[in-house]
């Protein structure tokens, strides 16, 4: 191949890359410095990790206080393990209802697929914040479904779903069901029908050809939508702090509170890293492996 | 069997979109409600709109999240353009591997992480270089770096279908490199980044999280106002607010995705063989 773009080519790679590289991947490194240092009351809140002494050389003071402290204080654990619990289940809900819609539109003539689409599509990009709080409005006790409910006399006293579990998840799989549908919608929109109409032909039941053939073959949507719905569900701040109550601990609240209730920089850069480390590292890895297998 | 399977099916895929639209919709009614009680119908108004004329935070708010919105939007299209230029076009480079990976991982990082580590950035770099200062620099800093993702990612697949025999052809005929990129190549992909643009200009418009934290003391973003307006309880003048937002985005969206599928209908037509 002739070498057509050679001079220019670094003009074309480098501004995208520097940008990213110091916007986006040098700031996990501030973080991690930051985690090693102590909260101080100055500008900005904590201890220098690297500093110079009068007589210019280098002091390193690494604090190792905060990892000791997120092991030790129970709320951390508690927290985390939560997140992953909701986000676990969430997922999974999201999956179950998911399916049928992307195998639905999947099914449906190619004319409409366009339309139907755009309908999943659209609250997807439509504001986040607008929609979780529109949810709150309609499940609050003094919501629609409350009124509605009390109007018909279906129930005697308003539903308590605000603030418990419950608003949680419904918050959860009311943002992300959108994220699971169109991943799967793309894997089983693929799929050669053929394949079907043979299984079809000898013998097979359309439920045990789906189970044999549409299903296995729909795993790689499946994986892409759950991880879509799930690692943002993890670290969700908006729902479970609108939605939820005090018992609804996300790491990504209590992250927000350290930050900007208790104004302790360093123990919510060690939360940022730990996180980090526990969930978006291995996923990362699949990743990068996913990617190289791509490319290869 | 089959009939009721389809049944089954379609009930999950009409209630699914009953579940996404219902919020919303009752929320746009509820807009127009008279009473400032948010469970009591009181009739037909559009008061809560003329009252969001006279907010000043909100409107403040809404000038600031706006210019963000454009200043972000625009420059994620031109790097985004470029990354996927270099990504699709370039088999071979160092740091290719790390572009890849810096494309994509913004997509998948939860904000609140991002936000804080851009933070720390940003006050180390106040701290060493004296700049930027926290406002509306480091938010439009923030927002760049996550829509040049999504600006990537639908431009690169789009790259990736287009056809390179035009171009070769264009600079065996004695164009540049650049020209012949510039005239055959650029309005293949340009509603891709047309339609790139406006769903950057909605997801910074609506970003909270990451704004929050880069934000700094100074400055306060519509969704951050919303926010804390949200966390003292539902109030009618911003049910109005969002039903504004909710439809000129969707208005915005709708745009973008006609012009993408026009544009493919478009390619697809010229593909098929004449005669």
């Amino acid at each position: 191949m002739r070498s057509t773009w050679a001079p220019g080519r670094w003009l074309i790679i480098l501004p995208p890359l520097l940008f990213l590289l110091i916007f986006f991947l040098i700031p996990f490194a501030f973080a991690f410095k930051i985690s090693f240092a102590e909260a101080a009351p100055r500008v900005p809140p904590f201890t220098d990790v690297f500093s110079f002494t009068p007589d210019h050389h280098l002091r390193i003071a690494i604090s190792l206080g905060n990892y000791r402290y997120l092991l030790t204080d129970e709320v951390y654990g508690v927290a985390y393990l939560y997140s992953l619990r909701t986000a676990f289940f969430s997922t999974l809900i999201c999956l179950v209802l998911g399916y049928p819609m992307a195998y639905a539109i999947a099914r449906a003539p190619k004319s409409t697929q366009g339309l139907l689409l755009l309908i999943i599509m659209l609250p997807f990009w439509t504001s986040f914040l607008l929609r979780v709080y529109a949810l709150e409005g309609i499940i609050r006790d003094t919501g629609f479904l409350n009124t509605v409910l009390l109007r018909l006399g279906l129930i005697s006293h308003p539903l308590h779903i605000v603030r418990t579990s419950l608003a949680v998840y419904l918050g959860i799989i009311y943002s992300y069901l959108p994220f699971m549908v169109l991943p799967l919608f793309a894997t089983l929109e693929k799929l050669d029908p053929t394949l079907l109409e043979a299984a079809a032909d000898l013998g097979s039941t359309p439920w045990r050809a789906f189970l044999d053939i549409t299903l296995p073959l729909s795993i790689p949507g499946v994986i892409a939508g759950s991880m879509l719905v799930f690692i943002p569900a993890v670290g969700e701040f908006v729902i479970p702090s609108l939605l939820g109550g005090p018992n609804q601990l996300m790491i990504g609240r209590v992250l927000w509170d350290e930050f900007f209730g208790n104004h302790d920089w360093p123990v919510a850069s060690a939360v940022a890293i730990a996180f980090l480390l526990l969930l978006v590292g291995p996923i990362a890895i699949y990743q990068y492996y996913n990617v190289r297998q791509l490319e290869a | 069997m089959e009939r009721r399977s389809s049944v089954v099916l379609l009930s999950v895929l009409f209630g699914g979109i009953a579940l996404l639209y219902v919020p919303i919709l009752v929320l746009i009614a509820y807009s127009f409600n008279a009473s400032p009680l948010v469970n009591v119908w009181g009739g037909f108004s559009i008061a809560w709109y003329g009252r969001l004329l006279h907010n000043r935070q909100l409107l403040e708010a809404a000038l600031l999240s706006l210019e963000v919105a454009l200043a972000a939007s625009t420059g994620a299209i031109v790097l985004g353009t470029l990354a996927a230029i270099a990504l699709v076009r370039f088999a071979r480079f160092p740091g290719r591997l790390l572009l890849t990976g810096m494309v994509n991982a913004p997509l998948v990082m939860p904000e609140i992480i991002t936000g804080i580590t851009q933070l720390l950035l940003f006050v180390s770099m106040v701290q060493l270089l004296g700049w930027p200062h926290r406002g509306f620099t480091t938010i439009v800093l923030s927002h760049v770096t996550f829509c040049t993702a999504y600006v990537t990612i639908t431009v690169q697949s789009r790259l990736q279908a287009a056809d390179r025999s035009l171009e070769e052809a264009a600079q065996d005929l004695g164009a540049t490199p650049a020209r012949a990129f510039a005239e055959i190549t650029l309005p293949i992909i340009a509603p891709a980044i047309i339609s790139s643009w406006l769903l950057c200009f909605t997801l910074s418009l609506d970003d909270l999280v990451i704004s929050s934290f880069v934000a700094g003391p100074g400055a306060s973003t519509l969704p951050m106002v919303i926010y804390s307006k949200v966390k003292l309880g539902v109030s009618p003048d911003i049910n109005a607010l969002a039903s504004l937002i909710v439809c000129g985005v969707g208005v915005c969206i709708v745009t973008a995705r006609l012009l993408m599928m026009r544009s493919e209908r478009r390619r697809a037509l010229e593909a098929r063989p004449a005669g």
